[in-house]
């Protein structure tokens, strides 16, 4: 439309996953990602298995939808592993996938678990060769004598087959979990994140890897902060961000040194030390921090808010949104139920837009999701449930009642459902669509046509 | 037309805590409130929140003192939930038998497709 993106109209789409309520761990969803073009729609799960799912081509004569996800492709990225050394269990859970680019007809993507980052590959085979000279079509080998003739064998169209094979493997260089891989904007290095130090590779190169952040402490006694999560900047390539645990943000450039200890720019909100509590770092760790399309903003979510970051002014952020302000009072049993410590993500809307509308979404609990229209500065709450879905029904917004007298359709605090965490959304890079994770479902979402 | 309803969300950067003091001046920030609850209940709780005892921990998620006999049995449980159908396990360490590394299980990746494809 017209005007700014204030009044889009979410309508259910598709649901993947099953449907039953006993979850097996292996299917919670850990990460889902768009790739550059939006056709392709990635997922991780806990059993380190990755899902993808590719848009039809839009049908000319259905025009009231845009074209459905449909799997492509589904591979065992990552395995789970023992390192007997330190007696550690590596959990083959996917925490991050990012694409690549598209250079050619192959797609690539990283995906990463605790401790290892792979490159696969992701290619079609729609056609074979037949009429070997020496070979039988089944493979086995003919006797050369036999040979009275010689043919050339020919390429014949085949059934598309969809084929993933890992092309590098990055491993060893993370004493500690990667939270973060980001690829940059040269698209050749990309980073990697755990909770003490980053580390800068080549694509091609998996011998060697450039340590740019550590900030392990001589003593772990010493130990106030981790990396929580870092990305690099779209358009600069020597820019990246990392967040930590007290809720701080560092922008540090590459050209300053090679070990970026010492950061260019510091971004963090002054506390009102009246206000501070046993949780207050807690709930001011950063889970999640995504640089804007422009480059111009950044925005973080810690455990109550969404904020938004102008890079030219460190002070303070530019806007701050309450995803679900009603369970500051809850905070005591979110504690005791490690609630507190749940991770939640955000995103920004897609990039290619005429109308300059910028609207972020993240979720919370009960299966909602929450957006917020920057321009108009309305937000909505609504919720990922098989009951919404029929197709083109726009999805009704719901509201959460925090005391006091509850309104007919509304919830009460007490009655949200604190296991059904919404902790990863994606935006389609160009269109309306979005994909919105519950504990083992994947729901896709789209904006009413016409 | 899903007019989004209910307050906005959206606070000048001043803070958000303002808008609770302003309606609670005389009573208790709910997060102090809350600080009491967890206090109340657990008295021993560190005086320094969110230091390096609760950073430590996170640092160490997955860790485990090696202990053959506790790994096996653990191993045991772990993959008969995570493959149903497998019959019993053949190399299962029982009764005297001193376990090696070639009798530790090794961990099965799922073998089964994600129920997102199905």
């Amino acid at each position: 439309g017209a005007g700014g993106g204030n009044d889009i109209q979410w309508c259910f789409s598709q649901v993947k996953g099953a449907v039953d309520d006993d979850v097996a761990e292996a299917d919670i969803i850990s990460t889902v990602e768009f790739n550059h073009s939006g056709e392709l729609l990635a997922t991780g799960d806990k059993g380190g298995r990755v899902v993808i799912f590719q848009q039809e081509q839009e049908n000319k004569t259905q025009s009231h939808s845009r074209g459905e996800y449909n799997v492509y492709s589904t591979f065992q990225s990552h395995e789970p592993e023992f390192d007997y050394l330190k007696s550690l269990e590596i959990e083959e859970k996917i925490n991050k996938i990012r694409w690549l680019p598209q250079k050619n007809a192959a797609q690539f993507l990283l995906s990463t678990n605790d401790k290892t980052i792979k490159l696969w590959k992701i290619s079609e085979r729609d056609k074979r060769p037949e009429g070997y000279n020496l070979k039988e079509e089944d493979g086995r080998y003919r006797d050369p004598t036999t040979v009275t003739t010689l043919r050339v064998p020919v390429f014949r169209p085949m059934d598309l087959m969809v084929e993933a094979s890992p092309r590098r493997i990055f491993a060893n260089a993370h004493t500690y979990h990667i939270n973060s891989i980001s690829i940059n904007s040269d698209y050749e290095t990309y980073l990697s994140a755990d909770d003490l130090r980053i580390n800068l590779w080549h694509l091609e190169i998996t011998d060697r890897s450039f340590n740019i952040v550590d900030i392990k402490p001589a003593n772990m006694e010493e130990l106030t902060e981790v990396i929580t999560a870092a990305e690099f900047h779209p358009n600069s390539c020597s820019t990246f961000v990392y967040s930590s645990s007290k809720g701080t943000i560092r922008l540090c450039d590459m050209r300053a040194s090679a070990l970026c200890d010492r950061h260019s720019k510091l971004f963090e909100e002054p506390e009102d030390p009246s206000n501070r509590s046993f949780f207050s770092e807690i709930i001011s760790s950063i889970s999640d921090v995504k640089f804007s399309h422009s480059g111009r903003y950044m925005m973080t979510r810690d455990y109550l808010s969404v904020k938004i970051w102008d890079l030219n002014m460190e002070n303070r952020p530019v806007e701050t949104y309450q995803v679900h302000e009603y369970l500051r009072s809850k905070l005591c049993s979110l504690y005791e139920n490690d609630c507190i410590f749940d991770k939640f993500e955000c995103c920004w809307n897609g990039s290619d837009r005429q109308v300059q509308f910028l609207i972020v979404m993240t979720g919370s609990y009960n299966n909602f999701f929450r957006m917020f229209d920057r321009n108009s500065k309305r937000d909505v709450t609504l919720e990922a449930s098989r009951e919404n879905n029929k197709p083109r029904t726009v999805l009704k917004p719901r509201k959460v009642c925090a005391s006091g007298k509850r309104k007919k359709d509304e919830i009460s605090v007490d009655s949200l459902d604190f296991n059904k965490k919404i902790l990863h959304t994606a935006w389609h890079p160009k269109e309306n669509i979005i994909a919105v994770a519950t504990t083992n479902n994947l729901y896709i979402f789209q904006d009413k046509m016409n | 037309m899903a007019a989004p309803l209910g307050t906005s969300a959206f606070t000048e950067e001043t803070g958000q805590e303002k808008q609770d003091t302003q309606e609670k001046d005389k009573a208790i920030p709910p997060e102090r409130a809350e600080e009491a609850k967890l206090k109340a209940k657990y008295p021993n709780l560190g005086q320094k929140p969110g230091g390096s005892d609760f950073l430590m921990k996170r640092l160490q998620k997955g860790q485990k003192y090696f202990d053959s006999g506790d790994y096996n049995m653990a191993k045991a449980k772990m993959k008969n939930k995570q493959l149903p159908s497998a019959g019993p396990d053949k190399n299962l360490v029982t009764g005297d038998h001193i376990p090696t590394p070639q009798d530790l299980p090794q961990r099965k990746s799922s073998l089964v497709t994600s129920k997102l494809a199905g």
